[in-house]
């Protein structure tokens, strides 16, 4: 067995509690405790299986097509007089890197002997990468999806009918990502022998949150490879991602984590305006509590009711962040900012002016912090473009009067 | 001992408990069903405070979390609403719902205003064992109520006895891994489960709840442990035409639930034309 395959932070990994510090642990109705507790008790071994690493590695290769490339973005780095390294998960099929977690949970799923697949989504990325994953290994595939969503991400839901996926409305509470969750979870609770559920982000109750970061950990992994053949050291000065529940940000922190000289910022979406009361700015607007299983930071009343978010982009308006985050957050390992809708639209734009790449919305929040930064010229910075803006490209329409 | 303890210790009839949301159909109807419930002979109450994302429960309870949190309930308004609770209703009252709102208004202040309005015990679904027993037990003791887990057909035995271990009330046996709403289907894999869990002999007494909603599945509930506890079914009746201006008239609405005759030992429960839970 190969312990070393995608090691934990002893400071910043998950604790046998299932805590990062004072956050994460499985808060689920006992209806879930069993499915969640076989995973628990089961997914470090599978994935410390050497088949498992095999097939894992195999699959990410001849089918994600990675590694992704890190590209030096030379118009972006003179713009902002530093260099600038883009990790292109925009590349890998399916356009994000959604797709990392969901080839992992495939594998596992199939070793517990898992017949039907089920997930959430927001903007439909994390259900076309779960539709895909079943099409490849002929599991069945329910996707639950908010009606809201549903009506404005038209082509991925034609994706995932197209790979075979059924894709049911979530039509109770505000019918968007929230809601497509908390259906997800009550079909898993109807279904408690043959289903695995395929949780898209870092959020959820112990194992996810780790198991997710872990299939996302190749981002980083493969980072500090290309960035040693490219300067000779594989740290770069910093590290820049964008945070809805947070997996492609945890996916990039993650082998920086113990090198803390490598500052990691998340970029959340501020929607309108952090207090605009239209905003997805987790931390800044949210306390510590219960959502989806976790403890960790969410938007919340007084009251302790779910509050329900906004941003343009619909893969980052989640109420919370993954438990991971919250202790960074909280330990300020990380630094939380957050961009608002017109900031990241711009960014988006400039991006693809000055270097031919459309970037997902939710990426382009990542690329807006460049702007608020001050920069010496000596610094290296790597910058996570999560996903691609094909599906986006409406948004940027009606925005920009394309 | 609290109101709960000595009910099991006293009362040898199959027990039914009604669950209800706080808050609807009205803000006010809480204390009101409360006592048109006892009236109609129910053995305790069960009153849900309503909470945004309610992950264990189906469509009807769900929809009586959204429009109680509409009408303004909150746990805040539900303990001030309670502070009349003892003067108006004699039996068991437990409060259920979800941890995050226990969170935000603390434990420890939650089990304190639980003791001083005279509610005997508390269902969290998603509340931890392992934090419940870590950090929250002290609370609920000192306070002199009964945490109640909930165990389901795939809940390991060890785990059932661990349960078993740190109950002091009774133990929710879910008639099958479901949300909240659905029916009990009588089978023999169900009749299996309550078997095994009925010769593990608890310490703690067992009610099934989760799929009762008639006569038949309040029965088979029976055979097995001490009773059985009516959500989904009640909530609906609320739901039903005027069910709020039944319920001001008090006596005709007792009448509806009409729980007042007995019949083999346990309660008649009519909730509506259609919905007869014993003859």
């Amino acid at each position: 067995m190969n312990r070393e395959f995608i090691k934990s932070s002893v400071k910043w990994g998950v604790n046998k509690e299932g805590y990062f510090g004072d956050f994460g642990g499985a808060y689920i109705p006992e209806m879930l405790y069993p499915n969640v507790e076989e995973l628990r008790k089961r997914y470090l071994d599978i994935i410390y299986e050497p088949d498992f690493q095999d097939e894992f590695q195999m699959l990410l290769r001849d089918y994600v097509g990675r590694p992704s490339p890190l590209f030096h973005a030379e118009r972006l780095s003179a713009k902002y007089g530093t260099t600038i390294y883009l990790k292109r998960e925009d590349l890998n099929h399916t356009g994000a890197h959604k797709i990392n977690n969901t080839i992992g949970q495939i594998l596992l799923a199939e070793r517990l002997g898992k017949k039907r697949i089920i997930a959430e989504t927001g903007a439909g990325q994390h259900g076309v990468a779960t539709a895909t994953v079943c099409a490849l290994k002929g599991l069945e595939c329910v996707v639950y999806m908010g009606e809201v969503d549903i009506a404005r991400q038209a082509p991925n839901v034609a994706r995932m009918k197209m790979m075979g996926a059924k894709v049911v409305p979530a039509t109770s509470g505000s019918k968007t990502l929230k809601d497509a969750t908390n259906e997800a979870m009550r079909d898993w609770i109807n279904n408690p022998v043959d289903t695995h559920y395929i949780i898209g982000s870092v959020v959820g109750p112990h194992p996810y949150p780790d198991m997710v970061s872990r299939f996302q950990s190749i981002i980083s992994e493969e980072t500090k490879i290309q960035l040693k053949e490219r300067t000779g050291s594989e740290n770069p000065d910093i590290v820049i991602a964008c945070v809805g529940g947070g997996s492609n940000a945890m996916g990039m922190f993650y082998h920086f984590l113990d090198d803390e000289d490598v500052r990691l910022i998340a970029v959340e979406a501020a929607g309108l305006g952090v207090n605009s009361g239209e905003s997805a700015a987790t931390t800044a607007l949210g306390k510590e509590g219960v959502l989806h299983g976790s403890r960790s930071i969410l938007m919340q009343t007084e009251d302790g009711q779910v509050v329900e978010p906004y941003s343009i982009s619909a893969g980052l308006d989640y109420p919370g962040i993954g438990p991971q985050h919250a202790h960074l957050f909280k330990e300020n390992r990380g630094e939380y900012v957050s961009a608002t809708d017109e900031e990241a639209m711009i960014a988006g734009r400039l991006c693809a002016e000055l270097e031919g790449i459309i970037p997902a919305i939710e990426s382009a929040h990542a690329l807006a912090h460049l702007e608020k930064m001050v920069f010496t010229g000596k610094e290296s910075v790597v910058i996570c473009l999560s996903g691609r803006g094909d599906k986006d490209l409406d948004t940027y329409m009606k925005y920009f009067n394309l | 001992m609290n109101r709960l303890n000595i009910l099991f210790q006293n009362k040898k009839d199959a027990l039914l408990s009604i669950y209800f949301t706080a808050g609807y159909p009205n803000l006010d109807s809480t204390l009101d069903i409360a006592e048109a419930v006892e009236k109609a002979g129910a053995d305790f109450i069960e009153i849900g405070f309503p909470y945004s994302d309610p992950l264990a429960d189906g469509p009807v309870i769900q929809n009586s979390s959204h429009i109680a949190l509409q009408n303004g309930m909150n746990l805040k308004v539900l303990f001030q609403q309670l502070k009349d609770l003892r003067k108006r209703v004699s039996i068991p009252v437990l409060l259920m719902g979800y941890v995050n709102p226990v969170l935000q208004y603390g434990v420890a202040n939650f089990c304190d205003s639980c003791a001083e309005v005279g509610i005997d015990g508390v269902i969290v679904p998603d509340l931890p064992m392992y934090e419940y027993e870590n950090l929250y037990k002290d609370n609920f003791i000192k306070n002199n109520l009964s945490n109640i887990f909930l165990v389901t057909p795939q809940t390991s035995e060890e785990r059932i006895r661990r349960i078993d271990e740190l109950s002091n009330g009774f133990i929710y046996l879910l008639s099958s891994s479901s949300t909240t709403g659905k029916n009990l289907t009588v089978s023999n894999e169900a009749d299996a489960y309550f078997s095994r869990i009925r010769d593990m002999k608890l310490k703690n007494p067992t009610m099934i709840g989760f799929g009762i909603s008639d006569v038949k599945s309040f029965n088979k509930a029976a055979e097995y442990t001490r009773g059985a506890i009516v959500g989904s079914a009640f909530v609906k009746f609320l739901d039903t035409e005027n069910a709020m201006e039944r319920a001001a008239e008090g006596q005709s609405f007792s009448l509806q639930l009409g729980i007042k005759q007995k019949s083999r030992g346990f309660p008649v429960f009519v909730v509506n034309p259609h919905l007869i839970l014993s003859v």
